[in-house]
């Protein structure tokens, strides 16, 4: 995809967005449409803004957290009762849970090359070419794979839906405020303390939520189409067509093609010489007449 | 901390664990690795300067907190993870160690005739079966996996007594006069990344305990220990 992550300072000690994204991005090619458009949504708005956002308006949270007090330790213990986990943290646990079955995905088409790679082998027709070809293959949403593919969307809508559920019960009002009355130990009696750049916080935040709900229909809508193609395959298709599991398909086209590479050999060799082959290539032909 | 380094060397692991075994990896490095480095400076970062005490007297406060935190929480994960990490580069050596042998045994095969590339190449690509003393390589290294996952999980439990962080910790050491009250910072957020990270934990050992039977399964099934260097001849 033509999307660059954004250039990060190189510190190791922050979250490597751009690899994170390299490893999701690798998914894409197998996704369907609405998957495509999903994934520059969270790699637009939601990882670009979360680290424009991180630094510069969450950056201060606690150290410009003050409390009307002298009292040590008040300051910290009311910063921790009305911010039990701050929100960057939660989103990017949430973007981290959210791209995590897209995993699923492609391991299922690791699992796909690997047998299809095998299959050639066996047919002996294992050329570079061939095998880079393999590599290369966007395979279909069918079968085995189509199951994969719903599992991790269904997922993402669970793990989205939960992160804005579990916002919402720490943190039940959007806006964020800017004075909190605090009482717990060891501050004395009840202690105003005010909160860093509240406004700011609020713009970002609705921002995300925002870019959440939108994230959870898109991946509604492609349960939806994946659902509608499906059924549509099922109706159009003759009888013995897609409903054979991948691997048999997959046998049936090699032998078919391994049938008509032996023909077209066989005539080839009666009229030109026959070149020097490898001798693996010799074993085999001696072995099959 | 290059984990990106780590990550390249486990990776050349990958090709040759079982498919569990693969599993293990990315549960690894997407949910530990990526938490660890998500939480290390965020949550842990001011840990020492926003720890205060209720008192004035100078290094009350340092003595305090060295003795509360004897070891990090981030350095004690960090040093799980490259604990649990290095048994997987046993296996790696001895799967090098392996290929080196059959080159040898292929050179010794072919005479004076010099290997092609492809055949260096098909060789330098080749999946080697988990069987042999291969096999108790890889077994005990997922062994040692399990023993470093479970101490250090152990070793964490005790050093801090229990998984989670408390907001207020009394402290006597001298020179703090009295008792003295010290407050922790950000400790909710604390806790709810230690939960994460020791649920990670527990799911990397069952999945080193499955792996185990696995291979235990495959073992006693009475599959011939066929040593790698024969399959690997070709016979014209």
């Amino acid at each position: 995809t033509p999307l660059a992550p954004p250039a990060e300072p190189d510190l190791e000690s922050k979250m490597n967005w751009g690899s994170f994204y390299a490893v999701i991005s690798g998914v894409n090619r197998h996704s369907t449409g609405i998957g495509r458009v999903w994934l520059s949504v969270i790699f637009i708005f939601r990882i670009l803004v979360l680290v424009v956002a991180a630094e510069s308006v969450w950056g201060d949270e606690k150290s410009g957290f003050t409390c009307n007090t002298q009292q040590p330790g008040c300051n910290s213990v009311c910063y921790d009762q009305f911010f039990p986990i701050s929100h960057i943290r939660l989103w990017a646990l949430q973007l981290i849970l959210v791209s995590t079955p897209a995993l699923l995905v492609a391991m299922h088409v690791a699992h796909r090359r690997h047998i299809d790679k095998k299959i050639l082998k066996r047919a002996g027709r294992s050329s570079p070419k061939e095998l880079e070809h393999i590599k290369n293959q966007k395979f279909q949403i069918t079968g085995a794979l189509w199951w994969t593919y719903m599992i991790s969307i269904i997922f993402r809508i669970i793990f989205e839906v939960a992160f804005l559920y579990i916002f919402y019960l720490i943190y039940p009002d959007f806006k964020m405020v800017r004075l909190v009355k605090c009482d717990s130990f060891p501050c004395p009696n009840t202690v105003d303390c005010f909160v860093s750049r509240p406004t700011e916080k609020t713009i970002f935040t609705v921002f995300m939520l925002a870019v959440s709900a939108v994230c959870v229909l898109l991946n509604l809508a492609e349960v939806v189409y994946l659902i509608g193609r499906a059924c549509k395959r099922s109706f159009r298709s003759s009888e013995d067509e897609s409903k054979l599991p991948w691997i048999s398909q997959r046998l049936s086209t090699y032998k078919q093609n391994e049938i008509n590479q032996l023909i077209a050999d066989h005539s080839l060799k009666s009229k030109f010489t026959v070149t020097k082959k490898s001798p693996a290539e010799r074993g085999e032909r001696c072995s099959a007449f | 901390m290059s984990w990106g380094a780590l990550y390249a060397q486990l990776g050349g692991v990958n090709k040759h664990s079982t498919s569990l075994g693969k599993i293990w990896l990315s549960v690894l490095f997407i949910f530990r690795i990526t938490i660890l480095v998500l939480a290390a400076e965020s949550v842990w970062g001011d840990e020492q300067s926003d720890f205060t005490c209720n008192t004035q007297q100078p290094g009350c406060k340092n003595v305090c907190y060295d003795h509360f935190f004897p070891v990090s929480h981030i350095r004690m994960w960090c040093l799980q993870l490259i604990f649990v990490s290095t048994p997987a580069l046993l296996v790696a050596m001895h799967v090098a160690y392996r290929k080196r042998g059959d080159k040898r045994n292929m050179l010794a095969s072919n005479g004076t005739e010099k290997m092609t590339d492809t055949e260096l190449q098909t060789l330098k690509k080749r999946r080697l079966p988990i069987t042999g003393t291969l096999w108790w390589t890889y077994t005990c290294s997922l062994f040692f996996r399990l023993i470093f996952e479970g101490g250090f999980m152990y070793a964490l439990y005790f050093v801090y007594d229990g998984f989670q962080m408390p907001r207020l910790v009394k402290c006597e050491q001298w020179p703090c006069p009295n008792k003295v009250d010290c407050f922790i910072s950000r400790p909710t957020e604390k806790t709810v990344f230690t939960i994460f990270m020791v649920g990670s934990s527990a799911i990397c050992m069952v999945l080193n305990v499955a792996e185990l039977f696995y291979l235990i399964c495959f073992k006693c099934e009475g599959k011939p220990l066929t040593p790698v260097a024969l399959t690997n001849v070709k016979l014209f």
